[in-house]
C-alpha cells in the first residue's frame, strides 16, 4: 500500500488490510475527493478562455473587458452589494435544485415556481399590508412564497406519479402557463388602476424585506446563506437525505430496500419548488416591489447551472452562485464601457458548466470508475 | 360582442387549416429530427436551443444575402438561410454527440446545457450584430400547383402552400422509408434498442449514434430556420417560445413514429391558429393570455395518455459502454 | 485434419481499469474442425479472452494469428469479416426486430446494398435452417421466441455471416438438460462440417461430453490444455479450482418447525403483461432450506419480486410469519420478517457509488441505531459495519470504500450480511453464487446452512442444479410459472429433476 498518499480523516485506518491488493482503489479514493474540484476549476478556466475568444471576435480587448467585469462586480462597495444581492436568488434556487438533482429529479420549472411563489407571497402582502402589522405580514409573505412554489411543483409531481409524465416536460410547460397567468393577472384583476402599465399596486415600504443596517443587503440574503448548511445537514445527516441520495443513485435498489420512492420524488420536487417560490417573493419584495411582467430574472435556468457547477453540494453551490452573480453584475459594467451585450455573462456561464461536464467525463474515464 | 357563427364559415375553416399547417411545420421538423435521434438511443433535450441557433443562423444568412444585393443571389436568400439553419443545427448536434456519445455525459444534463447555451449565444450574437434594430427578411411566397390550386377548398389547403411545407411532407415520407426500409434505418433503430447486439453484429455504435444525432439536430435547426426565414421574416430573443420543448413532448405523444408526430404537430398548429383567430375576433372577451397558454396546456393534456415506456427505444438515454 | 491450428493466441494479456489482470499471458490454439472446451470458474478470464478474439476488446499485449497470419481486430466487424462468429452468454438480439432483421444487422443486403431486403434474407434463413436442423420462423419478432429458439437464432446468425470459427459462451446455462443434448448434437454436426468451435463452460459434464480437447483457465491464466480422452472430471476440477473442492456442504438433517412462509395459488404477470406465475403453492418451515429448481425464465424473477412486494399479485395469497402480506409494500414485508438476497445484486441490491457502511445500513437506515433523534449516526453506522465485515469475512480495506471496488464475492457477502443482520425469520435467496468466486461460494453455502440450523426458514431460488442439490432439504421445480414437482433432496435423481425442469410433471415419472 502506498504511503505517499496522505491519510484522510474520513478513512478508518485501523481496518486490517486483508487479502488482495487494494492500492489502486486507495489512490482513487483520494483522487475522487480532489478531482471534482480540479475539474470544476479547469472548467471555469476554459469557459472564461472561450468567453475571451468571443469577446475578441466581437472586436473588444478580452483582458480589458474581463477587468471591467471584475471591477464591476467587486471594485466598490456598491458593486459588491449588487453582487451579493444577485447571489441570494441564485443560491436559493441552486440549493433547491441540488436536492432535486441529487434524487435525479429534473425540475427545470424553476421559473414557473418562482412566479407562483411571487404571486402567492405578493398576494398576501398586498391584501394584508393595510390591515396587519409588518411583523406578521412579512413572515406570512415568505411562507406564501414557499407554499406557492411548492404547489406549482406539486402539479408536476402529480402528473409524474399519476400519469408517468416526465417532469422535465411538465415543469417546462408549467413555466409558460405560469408566465401567461401572471401577465393576465397584472393586466386585468390585479392591475393598479392609477397606472397605464400592466402592473399591480406597490407593496408599502414597511412590508418589504428589512435590510441590514444602512446597506441594501436584505434578510433574504441571510436566509439563503443560512439554508446552505441546512441543506447540507438534510442531505448527509438525515435519513431523508440518505433516501434522496439513494433514490438518485438507483430507484430500483431504493425500492428493493423498502424505501418509498414516490414520496422521495415528491419531496425533492416540492422542496426545490418551495425554494424557487421563496426566491420569487424575495425578489418581488426586495427588488421589484410589485407584480409586473419583468419580475422574472431567468433564475430557473441559471439556478440549474449553479447547482451543476456547485457539484450538487451546498458549499459548491455557494461559490458557484457568487461566481455567477459576479459575472452577471460585472457584465453590466462591461456593457456600458465596451458595448458588449450583457448576454455574454449567460454564454460564459453555459460554457463553464459545459466544460466542467467534459472535464468530469474525462477524469472519470481516467480514474476508471466503471 | 362578436358572433360565434362567424367561426363556422368555409373561408374561416380554410384559413384555419392553412395556417394550422404552416404553424405545424417548424415543430414537426424538430420532432422528426428528435425521433431519428431518439431511435438511435440518444435523448437530445436541447431542441429549444438548437432551434434558436438554427433560427438565427438562417435569419442572418438570409439577411446578409439580401443586403449584398447581388441580383442573382437575392432570390436564393431564403434557401441559403434554410441551408444555414440545417448546418448550424448539425453543429449543435455535434456538441451533443461529442458529449453524449464520446464523453458519455448524462444526456439529460447535456441537453439542458444546449438549451441554455443556445439561448445565450443567440441573444448575444443578435444584440451584437443588430443592436436594438428590428431587421427583416423577405419570407417565402406560396407555390401554387397549376391545375390543382384553383380547386375549391382542397386547392388552397393542399395545393397552394409554400415550398417549405411541400418539402416537409416529402421529408415525412422520406423518413418513413429511411427508418423502416433501409439498412441505415435498421442500424439506427438497432443501436437505440440494443447497442450490444448491434456492436456484436458488426455495427459501429458510436458512428451510427453520431449520425443519428447530427441528422436529428440538422432537421431541428432547419425547423428553426423555417420559422424565421420562411414564415416570420424576423428574429428576436427566444423567438421559438418553447416550440423545441413542445417537439420533445410530441415525440413521446407520437410514440416515436414520424407520421404520428406530423399529426400531433398539425393538431398544435390548428390550436395555435384557432387561438390567433379568436384573439382577432375578440370573442366573448376571453383573455388572450389564456389562449396563449393553450399550446402548453395541450402538450400536458396529450401526454395524459399514460405510460409510453414500452414503446420507447429500450436503450434511450443510456450511454453505451462496452462491457 | 484436426492438427492445423486455425486460430493461434500468443501471450494475450489484458488489464482492466482498476488494475484487474483478466488475462495473463494466455497462449492457446484452435485446430480446424475441432471442438475446444474452455473451462474455468466465473471470473477466470474465459469470456474476456474470447471477447478479445472477437474484437470487442483489444489486448494490452500479445498476438492473434488466423490461419497462420497475424490479425488485428478493431471491432467485431473485423472479426466477422475474417470468419468468426460468437454466441454470447446474454443473447445479442434486438427483441423488437424479427429474426430476419436481426440477421441483417451489420450485413449488406443480398440484392440492393442499402435496402432492408427482408424477403431475400428470409430465404437464406430457411435454407440454413433446413441444412442444420435449426427450425425458426424468419418473420417472428424475437421477443416472442423461447430461450431455446433465441439460441438457434444466434447460431444461425453466425452461420448466415459465413462463420468458420464459432465461439459459444456458456451456451447451456439457459437450457433444460434435454435442450442441452440437442445443442450438443448440433455442435457435433457443425464440427463434422469442418467448422471449428470454442465451447466455453464451467460445467464439467458437458465439456467432457462434447469436446475434443479442453483448455482450463484459472485467475486469468491458462492452466493446461488436455485431450478429453486422457482426463477425468476430478482432474479437471482440480485444475479449475487449484485444490480439492468439497462442494458437498456438511449439514445435519433438517428439523423443520412451524410454517413461516406460505404461498397459496399465487398468480403474477411479467413485464410484458403475460402470466408468469400461474398458481404457485409453496410452504417453507423454520429450520429448513427449500430449493426452487428450474431453467431460467420460468417465473423465478417474478416469484422473487412478488415475494418482496415489488410486483403486483394478480391472485393468491402470501403469508409471512403468520401475517397476510399479499400486496403489501416492500417496507411492510421487510418488517414482517423477510430478508432478501436478490438475484441481480448490482441492479437491485447494492448502490455501487455508496460506501460499504452505507450499503450495510441501507434497509434500516431510518431507525435506531443508525438514526437517533432524526439524525444519522455515521459513527454507529461505521462501527456496525466493521462488526459485520468481520463477522461475514468481507474482504475490504475499509468500510468507507465504495462497493463498486469490491469483488463479486465480497459484494455478495455485503448483501448477505445486511439481509441477515436486520433479523428476518424468513430468508429469500436468489442465485446467491452467480458471478461469485469459489471461496465465496463455499462461504455463502456454509452461512446459509448455519442460519437454517439457527431456525431461519430459507427459500433458495437457483438455476444451478448443483447448488440446489447441495443446499436444499426439500426441492420444488418451477416450470412455466407452476410448481410441477416436489421431492425431498435426499436421494433425488438428477435425471428426474431434469425431466421436471423440462415440463414433465413428477407423477408422470
Amino acid at each position: 500500500m502506498s504511503d505517499s498518499v496522505p491519510s484522510s480523516p474520513v478513512t478508518v485506518r485501523s481496518e486490517p488490510a486483508t487479502a488482495g491488493d487494494f492500492s489502486p482503489d486507495w489512490r482513487t479514493a483520494r483522487l475522487r475527493q480532489v478531482i471534482p474540484l480540479l475539474a470544476a476549476l479547469a472548467g471555469v478556466v476554459v469557459g472564461l478562455l472561450a468567453g475571451a475568444i468571443l469577446i475578441f471576435l466581437s472586436g473588444a480587448d478580452p483582458a480589458a473587458a474581463y477587468l471591467a467585469m471584475f471591477q464591476g462586480a467587486f471594485g466598490s462597495q456598491r458593486a459588491l452589494t449588487e453582487t451579493l444581492l444577485k447571489t441570494a436568488p441564485l443560491l436559493l434556487m441552486g440549493l433547491g435544485l441540488t436536492v432535486a438533482f441529487r434524487a435525479q429529479v429534473w425540475n427545470i420549472g424553476g421559473e414557473g415556481q418562482y412566479l407562483m411563489g411571487a404571486l402567492v407571497g405578493a398576494g398576501i402582502g398586498l391584501s394584508l399590508q393595510a390591515i396587519a402589522p409588518p411583523a406578521l405580514v412579512i413572515p406570512l409573505m415568505l411562507m406564501g412564497g414557499l407554499v406557492g412554489g411548492a404547489l406549482w411543483a406539486a402539479v408536476a409531481a402529480f402528473l409524474k406519479l399519476r400519469f408517468q409524465i416526465n417532469e422535465i416536460i411538465s415543469t417546462l410547460m408549467l413555466n409558460y402557463i405560469a408566465e401567461y397567468w401572471l401577465l393576465y393577472l397584472v393586466r386585468v384583476p390585479l392591475k393598479d388602476p392609477d397606472s397605464f402599465l400592466p402592473q399591480s399596486i406597490q407593496l408599502v415600504r414597511s412590508v418589504r424585506l428589512p435590510t441590514l443596517g444602512d446597506t441594501r443587503i436584505h434578510i433574504g440574503f441571510l436566509i439563503a446563506l443560512g439554508l446552505a448548511p441546512l441543506v447540507y445537514l438534510l442531505l448527509w445527516k438525515t435519513p431523508l437525505g440518505f433516501r434522496i441520495r439513494a433514490i438518485g443513485a438507483s430507484q430500483t435498489v431504493a425500492r428493493y430496500a423498502g424505501m418509498n420512492v414516490s414520496r422521495g420524488i415528491v419531496f425533492a420536487l416540492l422542496f426545490s419548488g418551495a425554494l424557487a417560490g421563496l426566491t420569487g417573493i424575495m425578489e418581488v419584495s426586495a427588488l421589484h416591489t410589485r407584480l409586473k411582467a419583468g419580475i422574472l430574472g431567468g433564475y430557473g435556468f441559471s439556478g440549474i447551472l449553479v447547482a451543476l457547477l456547485g457539484r450538487l453540494h451546498p458549499a459548491g453551490v455557494l461559490m458557484a452562485s457568487l461566481f455567477f452573480a459576479a459575472l452577471t453584475i460585472g457584465a453590466q459594467t462591461m456593457h456600458s464601457l465596451y458595448g458588449l451585450p450583457m448576454a455574454l455573462a449567460q454564454v460564459i456561464q453555459g460554457l463553464v458548466v459545459l466544460f466542467v461536464l467534459a472535464a468530469d467525463a474525462l477524469t472519470r474515464r481516467w480514474i476508471g470508475t466503471r | 360582442m362578436a358572433d360565434w357563427s362567424s367561426l363556422l364559415t368555409l373561408a374561416f375553416l380554410t384559413t384555419l387549416l392553412i395556417s394550422g399547417i404552416r404553424l405545424a411545420i417548424p415543430i414537426f421538423l424538430a420532432a422528426l429530427g428528435e425521433i431519428i435521434t431518439e431511435r438511435g438511443g440518444v435523448l437530445n433535450l436541447g431542441l429549444e436551443g438548437i432551434m434558436l441557433v438554427g433560427a438565427l443562423a438562417g435569419f442572418m444568412t438570409a439577411y446578409a444575402v439580401e443586403q449584398s444585393a447581388t441580383p442573382w443571389l437575392v432570390g436564393l436568400a431564403p434557401w441559403l438561410g434554410l441551408a444555414a439553419g440545417l448546418l448550424a443545427g448539425a453543429l449543435m448536434g455535434l456538441i451533443m454527440a461529442v458529449f453524449a456519445v464520446s464523453l458519455q455525459t448524462d444526456q439529460v444534463v447535456t441537453g439542458i446545457m444546449l438549451v441554455i447555451l443556445g439561448q445565450g449565444i443567440t441573444t448575444y450574437v443578435y444584440r451584437q450584430q443588430f443592436g436594438s434594430l428590428t431587421a427583416r427578411v423577405t419570407t417565402m411566397p406560396s407555390m401554387p400547383i397549376p391545375g390543382f390550386a384553383e380547386l375549391p377548398l382542397v386547392g388552397p389547403i393542399f395545393f397552394n402552400l409554400d415550398p417549405v411545407t411541400y418539402g416537409s411532407l416529402f421529408l415525412l415520407l422520406a423518413s418513413l422509408f429511411f427508418l423502416y426500409q433501409t439498412t441505415w434505418g435498421l442500424n439506427i433503430r438497432a443501436v437505440g434498442e440494443h447497442p450490444g447486439a448491434a456492436e456484436t453484429s458488426g455495427v459501429n455504435v458510436a458512428v451510427v449514434r453520431y449520425a443519428a444525432v447530427l441528422l436529428g439536430a440538422a432537421l431541428t435547426g432547419l425547423g428553426g430556420a423555417v420559422l424565421t426565414v420562411a414564415q416570420l421574416g424576423i428574429f428576436n430573443e427566444g423567438i421559438t417560445a418553447g416550440r423545441g420543448w413542445i417537439a420533445v413532448a410530441l415525440v413521446i405523444f407520437a410514440r416515436w413514429r414520424p407520421e404520428r408526430a406530423f399529426a400531433g404537430a398539425f393538431l398544435f398548429g390548428i390550436a395555435t391558429a384557432l387561438q390567433f383567430r379568436i384573439q382577432a375576433l375578440n370573442l366573448g372577451a376571453i383573455p388572450y393570455e389564456l389562449l396563449l397558454m393553450l399550446p402548453y396546456v395541450l402538450t400536458l393534456l396529450v401526454l395524459l395518455r399514460g405510460d409510453s415506456r414500452s414503446t420507447a427505444p429500450a436503450a434511450l438515454g443510456k450511454a453505451y459502454v462496452k462491457e | 485434419m484436426k492438427s492445423t491450428p486455425i486460430v493461434e493466441l500468443r501471450n494475450i494479456t489484458k488489464r482492466f481499469p482498476g488494475g484487474v489482470l483478466a488475462n495473463d499471458r494466455v497462449s492457446l490454439d484452435l485446430r480446424q474442425g475441432e471442438i475446444l472446451g474452455l473451462l474455468g470458474e466465473n471470473g477466470a478470464g474465459k469470456t474476456t479472452l474470447m471477447n478479445i478474439l472477437y474484437g470487442l476488446y483489444r489486448p494490452d499485449e500479445g498476438e492473434i494469428r488466423l490461419r497462420g497470419a497475424p490479425v488485428h481486430f478493431h471491432s467485431p466487424h473485423d472479426a466477422i469479416a475474417h470468419g468468426l462468429g460468437m454466441v454470447h452468454q446474454h443473447f445479442m438480439l434486438v427483441p423488437k426486430f424479427t429474426v430476419a432483421e436481426n440477421l441483417m444487422l451489420g450485413q449488406p443486403s443480398p440484392r440492393a446494398p442499402l435496402l432492408a431486403d427482408r424477403r431475400a434474407v428470409a430465404q437464406r434463413i430457411l435454407d440454413l435452417s433446413a441444412q442444420y436442423g435449426l427450425q425458426v420462423d424468419p418473420h417472428a419478432p424475437v421477443w416472442q421466441l423461447s430461450v431455446g429458439q433465441e439460441q438457434r437464432v444466434e447460431i444461425l446468425k453466425t452461420l448466415y455471416r459465413g462463420a468458420e470459427i464459432l465461439i459459444l459462451d456458456e451456451p447451456t446455462a439457459v437450457l433444460t438438460p434435454q435442450e442441452v443434448d440437442e445443442l450438443l448434437t448440433i455442435l457435433r454436426n457443425l464440427a463434422t462440417d469442418g467448422r471449428s468451435i470454442i465451447f466455453i463452460s464451467h460445467k464439467l459434464r458437458e465439456v467432457m461430453e462434447v469436446c475434443d480437447r479442453i483448455a482450463v483457465m484459472r485467475d486469468g491464466r491458462l492452466v493446461d490444455v488436455v485431450l478429453t480422452a486422457q482426463t477425468t472430471t476430478q482432474a479437471l476440477s482440480r485444475m479449475m479450482v487449484g485444490r480439492e473442492v468439497m462442494l458437498r456442504v456438511d449439514k445435519a438433517p433438517a428439523t423443520p418447525g412451524e410454517v413461516l412462509l406460505r404461498i397459496q395459488n399465487l398468480h403474477a404477470k411479467d413485464d410484458r403483461g403475460l402470466p408468469a406465475l400461474r398458481g404457485v403453492n409453496l410452504t417453507v418451515r423454520a429450520g429448513e432450506i427449500v430449493g426452487v429448481a428450474g431453467v431460467e425464465g420460468n417465473g423465478q424473477r417474478e416469484l422473487e419480486e412478488t415475494l418482496r412486494g415489488l410486483r403486483p399479485v394478480s391472485a393468491g395469497r402470501i403469508e409471512l410469519c403468520g401475517r397476510d402480506v399479499t400486496g403489501r409494500a416492500p417496507r411492510d414485508i421487510i418488517d414482517a420478517g423477510l430478508g432478501h438476497v436478490p438475484s441481480d445484486r448490482y441492479r437491485t441490491g447494492l448502490l455501487r457509488d455508496f460506501s460499504v457502511a452505507e450499503n450495510l445500513a441501507l434497509v434500516t437506515v431510518d431507525r435506531p441505531p443508525f438514526t437517533r433523534r432524526g439524525l444519522l449516526d455515521m459513527a454507529v453506522m461505521r462501527s456496525r459495519a466493521r462488526q459485520l465485515v468481520q463477522a461475514f469475512d468481507v474482504r475490504t480495506p475499509s468500510v468507507d470504500v465504495r462497493v463498486a471496488a469490491l469483488s463479486g464475492g465480497n459484494a455478495q457477502k455485503v448483501v448477505l450480511a445486511r439481509e441477515i443482520a436486520h433479523g428476518p425469520r424468513v430468508l429469500l435467496v436468489a442465485q446467491p453464487t452467480r458471478g461469485v468466486d469459489v471461496g465465496a461460494i463455499e462461504y455463502v453455502h456454509r452461512e446459509l446452512v448455519r442460519r437454517r440450523d439457527e431456525g431461519m426458514a430459507i427459500l433458495l431460488i437457483s438455476t444451478e442444479l448443483d447448488e440446489i442439490l447441495t443446499l436444499s432439504d426439500r426441492i420444488v421445480v418451477l416450470y412455466q410459472g407452476r410448481i410441477v414437482g416436489e421431492c425431498p433432496a435426499e436421494g433425488v435423481s438428477v435425471e428426474a429433476l431434469g425431466l421436471m425442469m423440462g415440463g414433465t410433471p413428477s407423477h408422470a415419472l
